[in-house]
């Protein structure tokens, strides 16, 4: 095993150098041992950013491991509930991973980087159950958030952003797919994946040209808008997405104490990632029971009527609370893009079919008071957000 | 070409030879895959030297369940039954334990025994009712295990108030506290410690020594004895009864891997490339090697591989085989003695410092040693006038520091014959040829990972509920079809049967609910 350096304190991403100009108000938080900034100059405008020119977030924090061996694909078919021998090299798989008794660990995304060889990212750390997974297994399982700096691109002019900066061949690249550039001699790899629902870009490389590439970024970026965000910005674009994230929409399974705590890919809307033909994955037993018996919970995107965001409300099947709450939000914001007051939430079934109404008691507070005010909701299919550019191979320039 | 059957049963041990024959008379067509030349696993006679046989692994029978006796109609011939322990003094004032009674020691002690044992057996009679069923699962609404769980409770507040808080008081505990606030006698609390801590990688003051102590005298209250011809005298009775009920028995057959297709056992392929088919295939090896080795961890979940491959299983004690050329001097010892089995363990803390190296991963300087001379009534195993000693010696880990290689071994059989001759001065001097077979060994020459006669450690979190890992405990693996049948499984090891008897009825009660 290689040494390793232990580092005290809080890390500081590659990019850190070229943050820190920019950043104005000095709003950070610790993200998995990094400092990853809430915003640099102004949340609500580094959104607009995303949604519609380009915004550079750096996610060198998010986690990433590195699966190869000869025993790799079998090793990751165990591990997900999807079927990754349809994943083919320079393709990028979303991806959810269980426990055995189905309940989701994290989600994430698997990059194919070559034959044999994959890269899974996730938020959270799963070092010692890729490890445990990896019993019985030719296959090794590395841990390389440090060694790979990493920036979401995103946004309708993110194409032109890249484009301009010289990435020939890049218009070709479909949504999850995988290419490598040669960037000042080091090897650029850029995806074409995001969390945002919008056309957008991942770039990863090498931290020693981490600032490198950024500069050439911006140089390139400076007449299609693009702009670095914080946190806060890339999370009102997800709830728009209606993607997930850990300790919001769900508790990663081996984090939780009381039963009943965790969520099953089922409950989290995720069916179609679960590949009952598969004949074993993680969870694949207690799955079949759960969809054969029925699951407790469903994840439920909203439409809530007014605009107060109905942040940590408590949903009910009635108008009138007195029948008992059947569940709770999870995320929520108004979404300006959509000009809705969206969120996500988990209800009891049967309750949260797509197309039913539901309460939820939005809280708010005028000057010290508490108020709560029962608020309509609807339950929709569809993310709120999923404009045709973000699949359209090649993406128009804007 | 692939033969079907109803069942397949991996090794031919004493318990797949159980479950076989329970299957194949409930009308069952069954095939027994061994690896070996002969059957009976682990519980088998072969010569190690010119001349002299011995049963090469277990060497004692004292756990044989009267169920299976009954079931299978088996009475084994034997050649001493009913064996006194005589633990050895160097002044020889040695200590006989004799069923309840102990001669040697004070009246006082004597009394406190009696007491002892009564209880002792009492616990030891609850543990056997459970030995023989299945083990209950917990949090289930399963209707039997439901009745088995409330059985449990049942007959442990049927001892009665005082007795039950014993009963608990006792079965996580270490046998060396217990015996110390009973015993004076040093070399009658050696010889018990012994007795708690053999096959295990315990010492007395290890908790759980209680329960291993309880669970010897689960057998047939600790009363041991010598089948005629060996332990292969009981395995191959086993294998006539198996064949007279219409089980196919094929030996040097290694089994290379299972079948798991679509989620299911579906058959074996031997390490010859043959094909059998059958929709219920049964493990008589051990958990680590049926899950890692013959099903592969793909076709299992990540947490129960973990399970598995956490199990405790490194062996810790080594057989050494002596050919003599006669019987050895020991002083206070008749003749007739050596037809008894003979302990060394002259006192509780000496058992325990013979641990103490093990936990390093170093052998004792100053082994433990069980021993018997099985061809002292049973001429078979050695020629005219010469003799077989065979002992379980202790301790000898599994993954001894630096390998078991011949310096090592030679370190170890000394250390063991010295001991012996502390006893015996003559010992030397009659042995003329000798075999160690330690933890590595016999793993390599019964193919049991970590070569522990238990198949996995004997304590309180590998038993009963979760034995051998939770996910697996009632014989049931997580694969559909896939069962296991050995010692690795409830209630563990010892040429008992129960596992395998227990397996067969899961099995058969499962196919009636279906």
């Amino acid at each position: 095993m290689k040494s390793q350096t232990v580092h005290q304190g809080r890390l500081k991403t590659p990019f850190y150098s070229r943050l820190e100009k920019l950043d104005t108000v000095n709003e950070w938080h610790e993200w998995k041992g990094y400092s990853s900034a809430d915003a640099l100059y102004c949340a609500d405008m580094e959104y607009f950013a995303i949604r519609n020119s380009t915004a550079v977030f750096d996610l060198t924090p998010m986690t990433k491991y590195r699966i190869a061996g000869p025993d790799a694909l079998d090793y990751l078919n165990r591990l997900v509930t999807r079927d990754m021998a349809k994943i083919r090299p320079g393709r990028v798989a979303y991806a959810v991973w269980c426990d055995d008794q189905g309940q989701v660990i994290d989600d994430g995304t698997i990059f194919h980087l070559r034959e044999g060889e994959y890269r899974l990212c996730s938020q959270e750390r799963h070092f010692a159950w890729l490890q445990a997974a990896a019993i019985g297994f030719d296959v090794t399982v590395t841990h390389e958030t440090e060694d790979v700096a990493a920036l979401a691109v995103q946004g309708p002019t993110s194409f032109s952003v890249l484009n301009e900066m010289g990435l020939e061949g890049l218009a070709e690249l479909k949504p999850f797919g995988l290419t490598h550039f040669d960037f000042q001699g080091t090897e650029l790899m850029v995806s074409r994946t995001g969390f945002t629902a919008d056309l957008g870009y991942e770039l990863w490389i090498d931290p020693d040209k981490a600032e490198a590439l950024w500069d050439a970024l911006f140089a390139a970026g400076e007449l299609f808008g693009i702009r670095a965000i914080g946190t806060h910005a890339l999370e009102m674009a997800r709830i728009e997405a209606g993607f997930l994230a850990a300790y919001m929409e769900f508790l990663p399974a081996d984090e939780t104490v009381r039963t009943g705590r965790s969520r099953s890919p089922l409950e989290l809307g995720l069916d179609w990632l679960v590949d009952f033909k598969k004949p074993n994955f993680n969870g694949r037993r207690a799955l079949a029971d759960e969809k054969r018996n029925g699951s407790t919970w469903r994840l439920v995107k909203l439409d809530i009527e007014g605009n107060k965001a109905a942040h940590n409300s408590y949903v009910f099947a009635n108008e009138k609370a007195n029948k008992g709450e059947i569940g709770f939000i999870t995320s929520a914001a108004w979404s300006p893009v959509c000009k809705q007051n969206i969120a996500l939430g988990t209800v009891r079934t049967p309750h949260g079919k797509p197309g039913d109404t539901v309460w939820v008691e939005v809280y708010y507070q005028r000057e010290m008071h508490w108020s709560r005010k029962m608020a309509k909701a609807t339950v929709v299919d569809k993310p709120f957000w999923f404009p045709p550019r973000r699949g359209a191979t090649p993406p128009g320039p804007y | 070409m692939t033969d079907r059957y109803d069942a397949i049963i991996v090794g031919a041990g004493h318990n797949g030879l159980v479950c076989s024959a329970l299957l194949a008379k409930a009308g069952k067509q069954v095939l027994v895959l061994e690896a070996n030349e002969r059957v009976g696993g682990a519980a088998i006679t072969r010569e190690f030297a010119e001349g002299y046989s011995v049963s090469a692994c277990a060497h004692l029978l004292y756990q044989l369940q009267p169920e299976v006796r009954k079931e299978l109609k088996l009475a084994p011939r034997m050649s001493s039954e009913n064996m006194s322990t005589i633990a050895l003094a160097a002044d020889g004032g040695h200590v006989r334990l004799s069923g309840d009674s102990v001669d040697g020691v004070s009246p006082e002690d004597a009394a406190s025994y009696q007491d002892f044992r009564k209880r002792m057996t009492r616990f030891a009679d609850l543990l056997r009712k459970y030995l023989n069923k299945s083990p209950p699962r917990l949090g289930t609404k399963d209707l039997k295990d439901l009745v088995t769980l409330g059985q449990l409770g049942f007959d442990l507040r049927r001892l009665g108030k005082r007795e039950m808080r014993e009963f608990l008081r006792l079965i996580g505990m270490n046998i060396h506290d217990e015996l110390d606030e009973r015993f004076d006698s040093s070399l009658l609390k050696g010889a018990i410690s012994l007795d708690a801590v053999l096959g295990t990688h315990l010492g007395p003051r290890s908790p759980n020594t209680m329960m291993t102590y309880l669970y010897r005298l689960a057998g047939d209250h600790g009363r041991v004895g010598l089948p005629e011809g060996g332990m292969s005298g009981v395995s191959e009775e086993l294998a006539q009864a198996a064949r007279s009920a219409g089980v196919t028995i094929r030996t040097n057959m290694p089994v290379k891997r299972i079948v798991i297709e679509n989620g299911r056992a579906t058959g074996v392929e031997t390490e010859d490339g043959e094909r059998f088919s059958s929709y219920t295939v049964i493990s008589n090896a051990d958990p680590k090697r049926t899950v890692m080795d013959l099903v592969g961890a793909k076709h299992v979940e990540t947490g129960f591989t973990r399970r598995i491959h956490h199990l405790r299983s490194k062996g810790n004690a080594a057989k050494l085989h002596l050919a003599l050329d006669g019987l050895p001097t020991i002083e206070g010892l008749t003749k007739k003695d050596f037809a008894e089995r003979i302990l060394i363990a002259p006192d509780e803390h000496y058992v325990e410092r013979a641990f103490n190296p093990a936990k390093y991963g170093e052998t004792s300087p100053d082994p433990i040693v069980e021993m018997t001379f099985p061809s002292f009534r049973d001429v078979s195993l050695a020629p005219t006038g010469k003799h077989v000693l065979s002992a379980v010696v202790q301790y000898a880990p599994y993954a001894l520091k630096g390998g078991w290689n011949d310096a090592a071994r030679e370190t170890f059989t000394q250390a063991v014959i010295k001991v012996i001759a502390k006893y015996a001065p003559d010992i030397e001097q009659r042995i003329t040829a000798s075999e160690l077979l330690t933890p590595p060994d016999i793993e390599r020459e019964f193919h049991i990972t970590g070569g522990h006669w238990h198949h996995a450690e004997l304590t309180l979190d590998q038993f009963l509920f979760v034995r051998p890992v939770s996910g697996a405990a009632q014989y049931r693996m997580p694969v559909d079809g896939l069962y296991l049948c050995g010692a690795g499984t409830h209630p563990g090891g010892g040429v008992s049967g129960a596992a395998g008897r227990n397996a067969a009825r899961t099995i058969l009660s499962r196919e009636k609910a279906a």
